[in-house]
């Protein structure tokens, strides 16, 4: 029963992984291309941990409580954490960066950030 | 359960060969560090998954170094991009 | 003194998940394991008690974490899936309507801000671009911008994050 879990967890992480890769090529300005590299990486990475806390738990039910298998379990829990704070704030940084060193949105139908700064009222830079 | 899991790391290392094609042919720099940047996500996945796969849990902790340091490198290199002093 | 202690006790909290299985002297750890633990921790203690906690200790209450978690496995996690089947739509049609809206959550601390603007970056079709540190107001990625939400100037909240700074309020002010 647990093993067909595991296996769906794999399959859906191993999809939305490759989804992001194909995003990459496939959409035509930075920004948009951060949405695929960002949410689509993220939401198969925890499917992937998903898969591997579940197997931890299995071989830790199946050896004893003092094995080994305890490490693998929380520290894999530890690295989901780590991906879930870090990678939105990468994110965050590249897409501010971009914004700054003058690269715009292909096809934008509004940007208020441009408006603002050719005004004055944005942000000066420290 | 090990095939699987090897199945697994093969099809990510696909999908890292092909988020290489926009490493290299990115128009501008930008665009090559939201490559790298989902290259280091797809390896830290793929070290998670080899570590589960030969039952060494020296990989899961290298993962977790690998995903801070990679942070802090990809906010250096959007300061270095934004021009702004450290 | 109390920032010390509790920067101190989140520390040896951090070291004994990293060294769990060292042996069953206590539980699963060692006792040696356990001294080197404490002496660490009192160390990184001094180090950062003035950077770990800024102004308050709201954050101690542990009503705030448990909302925190029913907020990460409830709304939180099914926007993300609705994000992720967004996405996996335009890769294949390629239709989008790209631009960058700036909104106004109306919330006071960093840490609320931070942690909206890494809600909107994970949940669809919006990702956070900049921040107006004066004003706490928001520069929004939007990938298929509605013509409902140009009329009036700070955008209209509702259209792009939902009910999230509801939540957030709740957890972090």
């Amino acid at each position: 029963m647990i093993e067909i879990i595991i296996y769906v967890f794999l399959g859906i992480g191993v999809f939305f992984n490759l989804l992001a890769s194909f995003g990459l090529i496939r959409f035509p300005d930075v920004y948009t291309r951060l949405h695929a590299g960002t949410k689509c990486t993220t939401f198969g990475s925890i499917f992937l941990s998903l898969a591997v806390i579940m197997y931890g738990l299995r071989l830790w039910y199946l050896e004893g409580f003092n094995s080994g298998n305890s490490v693998l379990v929380i520290h894999t829990i530890i690295a989901l954490i780590c991906i879930l704070v870090t990678n939105p704030t990468g994110a965050h940084a590249i897409a501010r960066a971009a914004h700054r060193s003058g690269v715009m949105p292909a096809k934008a139908v509004v940007d208020d950030l441009k408006d603002d700064r050719k005004k004055g009222r944005g942000r000066k830079k420290k | 359960m090990i095939d699987a899991f090897m199945l697994t790391l093969v099809l990510l290392i696909i999908s890292i060969v092909i988020s290489l094609i926009r490493v290299v042919f990115g128009p501008t720099v930008p665009d090559r560090v939201v490559g790298l940047d989902t290259i280091n996500t797809l390896v830290i996945a793929s070290m998670v998954i080899f570590g589960a796969a030969s039952k060494e849990v020296i990989y899961i902790d290298v993962a977790i170094v690998y995903a801070l340091l990679s942070f802090v490198s990809t906010l250096f290199i959007a300061k270095y991009l934004e021009g702004g002093r450290f | 003194m109390k920032k010390f202690i509790v920067a101190t006790v989140i520390g040896f909290l951090v070291y004994l998940l990293l060294t769990t299985s060292s042996g069953n002297d206590f539980f699963i750890w060692s006792y040696s394991e356990i001294v080197v633990g404490i002496i660490f921790a009192i160390i990184v203690g001094i180090i950062v008690r003035n950077v770990f906690i800024k102004d308050n200790f709201r954050m101690l209450n542990p009503v705030r974490w448990l909302v925190l978690l029913v907020y990460l496995i409830g709304p939180f996690f099914i926007s993300m899936a609705r994000a992720n089947l967004d996405v996996a739509y335009r890769v294949i049609t390629g239709r989008i309507n790209p631009g960058i809206v700036k909104i106004d959550p109306k919330l006071k601390t960093d840490l609320g801000v931070t942690m909206l603007a890494n809600s909107i970056t994970l949940t669809p079709g919006t990702l956070s671009v900049d921040v107006d540190e004066d004003k706490n107001q928001l520069y929004i990625h939007w990938i298929n911008v509605k013509e409902d939400a140009l009329k009036k100037k700070p955008r209209d909240c509702k259209y792009v994050c939902g009910g999230f700074p509801k939540w957030v309020r709740r957890i972090a002010e």
